[in-house]
């Protein structure tokens, strides 16, 4: 194994211990907005997408798998963070 | 020109940990998720600087497809249907990056490492059980009927487990010879499209109504898994972050609903409440008198209340009563009770499903509190009002060791006053367990349609 990887395990060790305690702090009435939101971030393999749609051969096959992940990723992205939006501008307290 | 890619990843990391750490509180919720989307676009623009991008014409136009679809599903889905729309999101999520993982595999199968073999397998692997898993779980979510199969039943069959272990050992060795066969051929890679796929399914399948939040939640978690073993196809580290984040976060929301439903996840998987039902019907056929009220007396009782607490559940949701529960919350209050709103963690078909509902009737966020903050003071209360919600209220939990659902942490109405419990009729919950609560001397019950109910009550109060 390369370092690269070794090094990207690090990155991915951190990264979840990191999110465990980032999200044990939000309040469970942001449960629902948290897991849209989260979602939508999930939607990063658009990158994924992006990256093997713009660099792949031109067989149709390949233009094919390319751009519906690349479609179905941007979905992901954009309708969860509108909708996160969306039900968070409903959080409210009263008088404000 | 890689350099400022690495750069912008590192901001755009910052940007999601920030958002998410912004989430901890209604107040800066927004914020952090406007914080969110910022880094997700700058991710996304830099991606698109990279000089090995030369095909821009079709990312175009999958860019600008999944935009309007995007947006057009977000605006237009009824905030009662949020669980659906997670879950059809999440699917897309993990189907995208199935693909990305194919995709990978067809331009590298010439020069595939062990190491990028095996990712690629795992992305395939727990990209499609994502979409498979979340498309049956949108369909059961939906009630989605197949003549007299109804999707949103468990479904159960002897056998079952034995079958589905022996199939995930099946996908893991076809998973294990793709990564080390040397031929690498393309129909392995298929077979794992297809066993990965059907897993998703299996998995499902036997879960049933009331376990769906779990569900919902542990299928979040695996979506950014996928991105995350997406990552380490490309070699990618603000795939691995964010990713991470998510898996992180699905993870905790996942135990944080089994601990609410006093179970182990094994448990929620592989059996369900389905398979205890049987033995706890019966035992106690008789429980004594069901005391109905009118809407006239409840009024009354409701209008010499000076603390009401709204315990609202999955029929809230079905009735759409949510509106008409926030009308009669301020007429109360302008009478001069105190009114909360106690929310159970599985309330709902997702982790805070009850919550996004008053939020929308413009229930303030402050009066929503968690069991452990009401019961304690539960003997103090004068009405609670059990609307929809059942087997989250169910004694049993506390008093009856035969139950299944003994151990589970309740919000304890019983010790109430008096206890209202709005219900179309004497069945039983999702769980399919008696409720004692219906029998106790201080419930009344209030037959018929959620939001009709609370309405004639308002209209009573005018």
């Amino acid at each position: 194994m390369s370092n690269e990887i070794v090094f990207l395990m690090f990155i991915f060790m951190l990264a979840i211990f990191l999110g465990v305690e980032l999200i044990s702090k939000v309040p469970a009435t942001l449960h629902t907005p948290l897991m849209s939101g989260s979602n939508a971030i999930s939607g990063i393999a658009l990158i994924g997408a992006l990256l093997v749609a713009g660099t792949g051969n031109n067989s149709i096959l390949s233009t094919i798998i390319g751009v519906t992940a690349v479609t179905l990723a941007t979905v992901n992205v954009v309708g969860g963070y509108l909708v996160t939006q969306r039900m968070l501008t409903m959080f409210k307290k009263k008088g404000k | 020109m890689s350099t400022i890619i690495q750069v912008a990843y590192l901001i755009a990391a910052f940007f999601f940990a920030f958002g998410l750490k912004m989430m901890s509180s209604p107040s800066t919720a927004r914020r952090g998720n406007l914080f969110s989307a910022l880094g997700m676009l700058l991710t996304i623009v830099v991606t698109l600087l990279h000089q090995e991008i030369v095909q821009y014409q079709w990312i175009l136009v999958g860019m600008v497809l999944g935009l309007l679809l995007g947006t057009i599903a977000a605006v237009r889905v009824p905030l009662t249907s949020m669980p659906e729309l997670v879950a059809v999101f999440n699917g897309l999520g993990g189907l995208a990056s199935l693909l990305v993982g194919w995709e990978a595999y067809n331009q590298q199968q010439h020069q595939l490492s062990w190491f990028l073999a095996t990712t690629i397998s795992l992305t395939i692997l727990i990209g499609g059980l994502t979409f498979s898993g979340s498309m049956l779980a949108w369909a059961k979510l939906k009630g989605v009927k197949f003549k007299a199969l109804e999707l949103s039943q468990p479904l159960r069959f002897s056998g079952q487990q034995i079958l589905n272990t022996l199939f995930l050992i099946g996908i893991l060795i076809l998973g294990i010879s793709f990564s080390f066969e040397p031929q690498r051929n393309q129909l392995l890679l298929l077979g794992l499209i297809g066993g990965a796929l059907l897993l998703g399914l299996t998995v499902v399948m036997p879960i049933g109504g009331a376990d769906m939040p779990i569900v919902i939640s542990l299928l979040n978690s695996y979506s950014g898994l996928a991105a995350c073993t997406v990552g380490f196809v490309m070699l990618n580290n603000i795939l691995i972050v964010a990713g991470a984040l998510v898996g992180a976060s699905g993870l905790i929301l996942t135990n944080i609903m089994c601990k609410a439903m006093n179970r182990s996840l094994a448990n929620v998987l592989f059996s369900g409440f389905g398979a205890v039902i049987d033995t706890a019907i019966g035992e106690k056929a008789d429980q004594g008198e069901v005391r109905p009220v009118n809407t006239a007396d409840a009024y009354l009782i409701l209008e010499a209340a000076s603390s009401v607490l709204i315990v609202p559940g999955y029929g809230m949701a079905v009735a759409q009563a949510q509106h008409s529960v926030r009308e009669l919350g301020e007429l109360l209050e302008a009478n001069g009770a105190e009114v909360k709103y106690a929310i159970h963690p599985v309330a709902g078909r997702m982790p805070g499903h009850m919550n996004v509902l008053l939020a929308e009737a413009n229930v303030s966020y402050d009066v929503l509190v968690e069991p452990e903050d009401v019961n304690p003071i539960m003997e103090t209360v004068d009405v609670c009002m059990v609307i929809g919600a059942n087997d989250v209220v169910n004694p049993d939990a506390k008093e009856n060791e035969g139950s299944p659902i003994y151990g589970m942490p309740i919000i304890e109405v019983d010790r109430a006053k008096t206890v209202f419990v709005l219900k179309r009729s004497m069945a039983s919950g999702f769980a399919g367990i008696q409720n004692p609560l219906f029998f106790k001397s201080n419930t009344r019950m209030l037959f018929g349609d959620a939001k009709e109910s609370v309405s004639s009550v308002v209209a009573e109060f005018k």
